[in-house]
């Protein structure tokens, strides 16, 4: 898409709007060096980001912030890790003093080998924050239930996963995900994990949703930068199919050269 | 004082968060702080006493997904 078409076609989150519709997870990258590139590559201006113990000597995070910093992109601090309702509310106390901002990414997780996150603590500690002042994006799963109470908790906006964080599986529940924007069509909504390739990226776009978060695809490429590149058009690509309005799928075959004309050349 | 920082036992003399923090080379550091579980905003930590066996989290911005 070029600059023109983005500046049309902008897509917004609690009054904040962007052009691009990658957000990307800083995590994983072989190397500072690399995660400025891919960054850049992807031209994602929005970015994950987390808050762990500093190591002592090292000081690993404050150069990372400084990174994040120069690169000029607005961050959306998550809560990763965190199986409670508390442990996720202080987190993100912690990561509005610190990264000085209300966004917040809100992970409650439920159960370690699918990393699913647990609904019920999700829409908990959605409560809680929108009514302390944050802007929640709650990672969630495609259910409709859950995502109406997320709503009634104030959420504006929603993100349910694709596939288990980190699989790379794609949109394991495509039907699932179509209800979802079905049901929520004035709702900002963000395919979040599991995606691996950029034709999954592309698939969540065509179904109307408004954005994609990925990390591992990307970061875990054998060339990253080349990857985040690649995310990047196959998002482009997929939304402007959907504006374009894409045909219906059919059973059975229809000539696409008129049959009107045709030689007859048979015996 | 013994006290635990980050889950590592530590010995120290400071008598508050702030103290902790310069004792630790974190006085110039953007870290956010917590003890015994509940968050200390930065304005706060210098009238937070430390006490033996308090738990103290320094956490700083780091990558993420």
């Amino acid at each position: 898409m070029d600059a023109i078409t983005m500046k049309m076609d902008p897509v917004e989150f609690y009054g904040t709007t962007v052009g691009s519709r990658l957000l990307l997870g800083t995590a994983q990258y072989p190397s500072p060096a690399i995660l400025t590139e891919a960054i850049r590559a992807s031209a994602a201006e929005i970015v994950t980001v987390s808050l762990r113990r500093e190591s002592g000597a090292a000081k690993a995070g404050q150069s990372f912030w400084t990174l994040i910093r120069e690169l000029g992109v607005k961050v959306l601090p998550n809560t990763a890790g965190c199986k409670t309702v508390k442990e996720a509310v202080t987190t993100a106390e912690m990561a509005r003093e610190l990264f000085g901002t209300a966004w917040v990414k809100l992970e409650v997780i439920g159960e370690d080998d699918t990393l699913q996150p647990d609904v019920f603590g999700l829409v908990e500690a959605a409560r809680i924050l929108s009514r302390d002042g944050f802007q929640v994006f709650p990672y969630t799963t495609e259910d409709l239930v859950v995502a109406e109470k997320l709503i009634a908790a104030g959420c504006e906006v929603l993100m349910p996963w694709g596939a288990p964080i980190g699989s790379g599986r794609g949109l394991n529940n495509p039907y699932g995900l179509r209800s979802m924007r079905a049901h929520f069509p004035g709702v900002p909504l963000v395919v979040d994990a599991g995606v691996g390739v950029p034709s999954h990226a592309a698939a969540a776009m065509e179904m109307g949703y408004d954005a994609v978060l990925l990390n591992t695809a990307v970061a875990k490429a054998g060339d990253p930068a080349r990857m985040a590149r690649a995310f990047a058009r196959a998002i482009e690509a997929g939304r402007e199919a959907f504006l374009a309005d894409p045909i219906d799928a059919r059973d059975m075959a229809a000539p696409s050269t008129p049959v009107m004309g045709r030689a007859m050349l048979a015996e | 004082m013994k006290i635990v920082v980050n889950g590592e036992h530590a010995d120290t003399r400071a008598a508050t968060l702030t103290d902790l923090l310069n004792e630790l080379g974190y006085a110039d550091a953007i870290v956010a702080t917590a003890l015994n579980g509940t968050m200390v905003r930065a304005v706060q930590r210098r009238a937070t006493a430390l006490a033996q066996g308090d738990r103290v989290e320094i956490l700083a911005p780091m990558q993420g997904g």
